[in-house]
């Protein structure tokens, strides 16, 4: 359950902005998580309002944006979108693929009072 | 756009506080910032750094005492040993004579950048030396955070069948090196090690594979010849960034 931890990092991101932007409340927080991020925005959400009880954020929506993987396929030369990392390529079948997107893991932006 | 933000804390009747902040952060940019932080010292010290990754019970200590008792005599060693709970692997380092910390994550189930730092600080010099991080037994979280090392090896055993890369495909992506240990048992479980290779090459096509193990020292010449290289490689780091 490093969706934990993640939780905490957040936090301390939202706690960072508030001392220098002034809010005192937070109604959501938007993240962006790549669909080959090491995350399962499930157990994010679970997680979640524990996490951020008793902080600025306690109550606070999490919005999850879910953001699609791609790849660059070696042997046929071109961008390929993947949804895990054993998929080989959906064109030709190989798995000489490199990633190009999909590993974000990103505090987009923050709904405040 | 900034409605209503005031700096007395008043809300005025009709006009609302509410607003929208950009933030676009990586969530993990703390953990990446100590990271890089842990990188540069550790250049400065000409110290090679390796992240040792497995699922409990892979053999990561038994590989590591074998290999911390023979690579010592020629250059310094230290450990950093993470586990939940107890302090018996680094008990097991120490009893070759090599600096080990321990770090007890308590309930977490991973070592992060932070952690690396302290225990690090603790370390008698290592000048020039290999510095080992045995992150938490577990497959899963360790892939995402950054300690600072040179990279990741990911440690995997005969006994665990050919498509744990294919389950745990995260952290087999994120290492440099797969090293196969008790390949001694290998006839007996008719592990099939072609599958394997091809299996992890299905998530990492650049990963690297050696055999070995910890019970015979079977194919620790060539995991040293392997770390040999990988100081050539950091030595040039090294001198690119003084540059």
């Amino acid at each position: 359950m490093h969706e934990i931890a993640l939780c905490e990092a957040i936090i301390e991101i939202v706690e960072e902005e508030a001392r220098w932007r002034s809010f005192s409340k937070v109604r959501t927080v938007f993240v962006e998580i790549g669909a080959l991020s090491h995350v399962a925005p499930e157990a994010m959400k679970f997680c979640f309002p524990a996490v951020v009880a008793g902080t600025i954020a306690d109550g606070a929506a999490l919005e999850i944006v879910e953001l699609p993987g791609a790849a660059w396929c070696m042997a046929c030369s071109r961008s390929v979108e993947i949804a895990q990392r054993y998929w080989a390529c959906p064109c030709c079948g190989s798995y000489q693929l490199q990633v190009r997107a999909g590993e974000e893991m990103r505090v987009k932006e923050l709904e405040v009072d | 756009m900034d409605c209503g933000a005031d700096s007395a804390g008043l809300k005025v009747a009709g006009m609302s506080n509410e607003r929208l902040i950009q933030i676009e952060r990586d969530i993990l940019y703390k953990n990446n910032r100590i990271a890089s932080e842990n990188r540069a010292r550790f250049l400065a010290d000409d110290l090679l750094v390796f992240n040792l990754v497995s699922g409990p019970g892979a053999g990561k200590t038994s590989l590591l005492v074998r290999a911390v008792s023979e690579l010592r005599r020629r250059r310094p060693v230290g450990v950093i040993e993470g586990d939940q709970q107890t302090s018996n692997d680094a008990y097991r380092i120490r009893a070759t004579g090599a600096p080990a910390i321990q770090i007890n994550t308590g309930k977490a189930c991973h070592l992060d950048a932070a952690m690396v730092a302290q225990a690090f600080h603790r370390l008698p010099p290592l000048s020039g030396g290999i510095l080992f991080i045995e992150n938490v037994g577990n497959l899963v979280c360790p892939a995402g955070f950054d300690l600072g090392e040179a990279c990741k090896i990911v440690v995997f055993s005969t006994a665990e069948g050919e498509d744990k890369p294919l389950k745990y495909p995260d952290m087999f992506a994120a290492s440099s090196l797969m090293l196969i240990n008790k390949i001694d048992l290998a006839p007996i479980l008719e592990f099939d090690l072609a599958k394997t290779i091809e299996y992890a090459r299905r998530i990492n096509p650049k990963i690297e594979v050696l055999t070995i193990s910890a019970r015979t020292g079977d194919g620790f010449a060539a995991l040293y010849a392997w770390i040999r290289e990988q100081g050539a490689h950091h030595r040039h780091s090294v001198e690119d960034a003084m540059r």
